[in-house]
């Protein structure tokens, strides 16, 4: 059977990996994506594990180059792309051993002295990046407050010379012999926030009371403040006041205004030499710091040029760890014991996987695997299912209800024809499924540039991208049942001509100006003419009992694709059982189950199909009801008014509905009374329920002490069989599929009530929006027209195919989830997840690519 | 580059609106050209041009010519919308290309 069938053979496998080689066996597995692990050490406390340092090790590595990253974005440099793209890792054997000045594009699991290469360096990046940072911190807000002293000395210059000529030397001094008072004016000059200039000036104002003379001057240039990093236009501000108490308080007030205030010598001279001294510096300072940020810049392109392969190389090491720490070490401590799930037919890449490890390492010995048979003791393998981008699509939308258990049927095969088919059915017209398939082609037609795939960011587009071949298929099937409806953006077209002739009714010209509806008789010769060649007849359109006809129609034709789709969902069980060799099963379970379903419904079907084609136009005012029929069909009456519509209908009837309801007690006790007798008859009989289980578990668990345990457990199951419970069971089964068959069957108008909706709403959106501009008198009429076609586009994009689109999605998709897949599907199953690197090489592409083929 | 008065996105709705709109536009037109009876309700007729007159058939044929034309000239303008669209989308591309 092909692939998608059932789910891929799965073996159990130990891998007896030497010491040596065990990482490189484990990493070029990781490559590979094969194979999924078991924890053989489930016991064991996370700290306790073999190779906890080695994942300690990587941890603390992750941490420094965490804070490179933030270092580099910090910075921000800007000719610096971050993260720069990733190249494709090559899947070279060989990493190369030397530090090479070009990095080398292999990116596999590092060998130990790489790793240890990896660290150093890294260690060492970090130690300068935070020293020179440090340096380049602190030299620049020294330039900062240098830069703010030259600023004020320039800026106060003026003021100084134009406002207080200094006294002359004479006064002075007799001016302190004298009176005893310091009449010497003294200055305090400073810079300040320019914010604080209006408070900082009216609280010196209210202190001081006007004994100070305050001067306020912009600075040139704008510089940093340190701790914020804005520029901002510094204030300078000169205090010239005399007296000691008068000055402290000056001083505490700049003090509370956290400003800069710098010695303000008296003389002009002393002024100008330390002018001149602070523009030396500043030149000095700037030469450092220009230096230090080169050498920054060096330091962080090294980084920005070999984080990102040191971050997957050392990330696949620790995953490479964590596996091994999974293993069981074997009594002689020379090599681990591995245990992990693969597909059958992989054996031979697992194989040439180990030699390829082995032959890294070269080392004498080889690391094998043995193949462990299954045993009903151990936990049921995961599924697997080889998908391409096509079938993905359908496959996640199975998964999404319930993973498959181990070979069980899978449903997602027929799905990629069922889906888009009923999806459709609710959703037909020829237009917007040529709209859906444009949009769907436009997707695809993406796919080929590769390198927009896994850049898009966000969640919803890559969903939508991801279902492109539905949407695809959905489209084309779209278009096929539009044009069977016969619905092109709610106009029909008339590729045929009409079936329907109105001249040989011979209506007079009073009838018709009389009525405002008149019926077309299809007995009278001439005015119908056969039926239509493909699809419904375009007259329709222009009846007033359009919605009469298509209603029986579409409820119809939602019976027959419900039974249909139901029976076939009931046929596919006969697999899982046969699978199974439950042969009692089948003539017990599903041999009444389709009995149950063909005599009710299916029969249904067939007095539908028949009516349809037994009944002309003739006798189209004498035709019986099917719904009459069928309802007294269980009530065991005959309606007179109702003839039937063959001969020998009753007693047909009479004998589908015996066999319908003698089925119920076969499906309610055949099952469980077979099992109770199985059981009495012999206790240690190999049941033909499951495989034959092997006692012999050579797993590692059992080995460890399991064996007694899982021996008692399967006598358990063979001794205490719970009748009571399979019993119930069996009518939890048994009520839930009669009574769903009934109300499955309902749900499946949900084709002839969506397909109408949709119907409606285009035909809506027509009348209310087109037919205005249609109908506009005049020249005017297409300026309107084109303006209106635009709201007209995008309801129809947005109410149409979005809404109307999701809706008819979601109710397929639930019809598939429960009314098809509850027939035969479990969905209890796991996925298989194997070990392998490529979340972390491609971080972006998860989900569905997960389950690709590598 | 005065030009440019769409960003990127709408020129591309742009142009996608205009195609589809020169597309079902001329359609309509050619379907209203031929008479075709399903649309007759879309057509503006009134109670006189079936009753009364000599040629009530003529009439209705004119009206649907004219609404034809009427669709041909919309398709017209879409055509030259569509125009419009696709040179801002150029314009969008070089100006994508020239700045870093």
């Amino acid at each position: 059977m092909g692939a998608l069938f059932r789910s891929e053979e799965l073996c159990l496998v130990q891998l007896f990996l030497q010491s040596g080689s065990a990482y490189n066996c484990v990493s070029e597995l990781g490559e590979l994506g094969l194979v999924e692990f078991r924890d053989l050490n489930p016991h064991v406390n996370v700290f306790q594990r073999k190779f906890v340092s080695e994942v300690r090790r990587c941890e603390e590595m992750e941490k420094t180059f965490l804070f490179l990253e933030q270092e580099i974005s910090r910075s921000l440099l800007p000719p610096f792309i971050y993260p720069p793209p990733v190249p494709s890792p090559a899947p070279s054997p060989a990493p190369s051993p030397a530090p090479s000045p070009v990095p080398s594009p292999a990116l596999s699991a590092p060998q130990p002295r790489e790793l240890l290469a990896i660290e150093e360096e890294s260690e060492r990046l970090a130690r300068e990046l935070r020293e020179v940072s440090g340096n380049w911190d602190s030299l620049r807000s020294q330039l900062t407050q240098l830069s703010q002293y030259r600023g004020v000395l320039i800026r106060t210059h003026p003021l100084t010379m134009s406002q207080v000529p200094p006294p002359p030397p004479s006064l002075e001094t007799s001016s302190v012999l004298d009176r005893g008072q310091d009449i010497r004016l003294s200055f305090v000059a400073g810079v300040i926030h320019p914010w604080k200039v209006l408070a900082f000036e009216r609280l010196l104002w209210r202190a001081c009371c006007g004994y100070i003379i305050v001067d306020f001057q912009e600075m040139e240039e704008r510089l940093k403040i340190p701790e914020t990093g804005e520029m901002v236009q510094w204030m300078v501000f000169l205090i010239s006041f005399w007296g000691e108490t008068i000055g402290q308080k000056v001083k505490k007030i700049c003090d509370c205004f956290h400003t800069h205030t710098f010695d303000y010598p008296e003389s002009t001279a002393e002024r100008e030499e330390i002018l001149k001294g602070l523009q030396s510096r500043i030149m000095d300072i700037t030469m450092v710091l220009s230096q230090t940020e080169t050498y920054l810049h060096q330091l962080l392109s090294r980084c920005v040029s070999v984080l990102p392969q040191w971050k997957v190389r050392v990330e696949k090491c620790k995953a490479v760890h964590t596996i091994l720490n999974l293993c069981s070490p074997s009594v002689t401590d020379k090599c681990l014991i591995a245990e992990a799930w693969c597909p059958v037919n992989k054996l031979l890449l697992l194989q040439s996987a180990l030699i390829e490890g082995t032959r890294r390492n070269a080392s004498g010995v080889d690391s094998f695997y043995n193949r462990l048979p299954l045993s009903s003791s151990s936990s049921s393998p995961p599924t697997l299912f080889t998908t391409n981008s096509f079938t993905a699509g359908f496959q996640s939308i199975v998964d999404a209800y319930g993973v498959a258990q181990y070979r069980e049927v899978n449903p997602a095969i027929y799905t990629t024809v069922t889906f888009p088919f009923l999806f459709a059915v609710m959703f037909g017209d020829v237009g917007h499924g040529l709209l859906m398939t444009m949009v769907a082609l436009w997707m695809i037609l993406q796919d080929t540039d590769h390198t927009k795939n896994t850049h898009h960011g966000n969640e919803m587009w890559r969903m939508v991208y991801g279902g492109r071949y539905l949407i695809l298929l959905m489209g084309l099937f779209s278009v096929y049942t539009g044009a069977v409806y016969n619905d092109c953006f709610s106009r029909a077209l008339s590729i045929f001509p009409s079936a329907w002739h109105i001249q040989p009714m011979n209506w007079s010209d009073e009838t018709l100006r009389e009525s405002q509806y008149l019926s077309l008789d299809p007995n009278i010769t001439g005015v119908f003419q056969g039926p239509y060649p493909f699809g419904i007849d375009p007259v329709w359109h222009l009846a007033n009992n359009h919605l009469e006809f298509l209603n029986s129609y579409k409820m119809k034709m939602s019976v027959i694709i419900g039974v249909l789709h139901m029976t076939f969902g009931v046929c596919l069980s006969y697999f899982n059982y046969s699978h199974s060799g439950q042969w009692s099963s089948v003539l017990l379970v599903l041999v009444p189950e389709l009995v149950f379903m063909l005599s009710l419904f299916g029969y249904l079907v067939f007095l539908i199909l028949y009516k349809w084609l037994a009944y002309g136009p003739q006798e189209s005012d004498r035709a019986p009801s099917i719904l009459i029929h069928f309802i007294s069909m269980f009530l065991f009456t005959d309606n007179k008014d109702n003839p039937p519509l063959y001969a020998g209908q009753m007693v047909v009837q009479r004998v589908l509905v015996v066999m319908a309801l003698a089925s119920v007690p076969v499906l309610l006790l055949g099952k469980p009374l077979y099992l109770c007798y199985h059981h009495r008859r012999g206790g240690n009989h190999t049941t033909e329920e499951e495989s034959p289980p092997v006692v012999d578990t050579s797993s590692i668990n059992s080995l460890l002490g399991d064996l007694e345990g899982g021996g008692r457990r399967q006598q358990q199951e063979e001794g205490e069989f719970d009748a009571v419970e399979v019993f119930l069971h069996q009518a939890i089964h048994t009520t839930e599929y009669c009574l769903g068959c009934v109300s499955n069957t309902a749900s499946y108008l949900r084709l002839w009530a969506l397909s109408l909706a949709h119907a409606q709403l285009s035909e809506v959106l027509w009348v209310m929006v087109m037919r205005i501009s249609l109908s506009w008198q005049g020249m005017l009429g297409s300026v309107v027209l084109a303006v209106i076609f635009s709201f007209f586009a995008t309801l129809t994009v947005s109410v149409l195919l979005v809404m109307e689109g999701l809706s008819a999605f979601l109710h397929a998709l639930r019809l598939h989830w429960v009314e098809f897949q509850n027939k035969f599907y479990s969905g209890t199953g796991y996925k298989l997840s194997p070990f392998s690197f490529s979340p972390i090489v491609n971080p972006l592409q998860t989900g569905l690519s997960s389950q690709l083929a590598p | 580059m005065a030009f440019l008065i769409c960003g990127p996105k709408m020129a591309t709705c742009g142009i996608v609106i205009s195609i589809w709109g020169v597309i079902m536009l001329a359609m309509l037109g050619i379907f209203f050209k031929t008479h075709s009876a399903v649309l007759i309700e879309d057509v503006p007729l009134t109670e006189e041009d079936i009753k009364g007159d000599k040629n009530p058939l003529e009439n209705i044929f004119g009206l649907y010519n004219q609404v034809g034309y009427n669709c041909f000239i919309a398709a017209g303008i879409y055509v030259l919308v569509g125009a419009f669209s696709f040179c801002q989308i150029k314009l969008n591309k070089r100006k994508e290309y020239l700045v870093q």
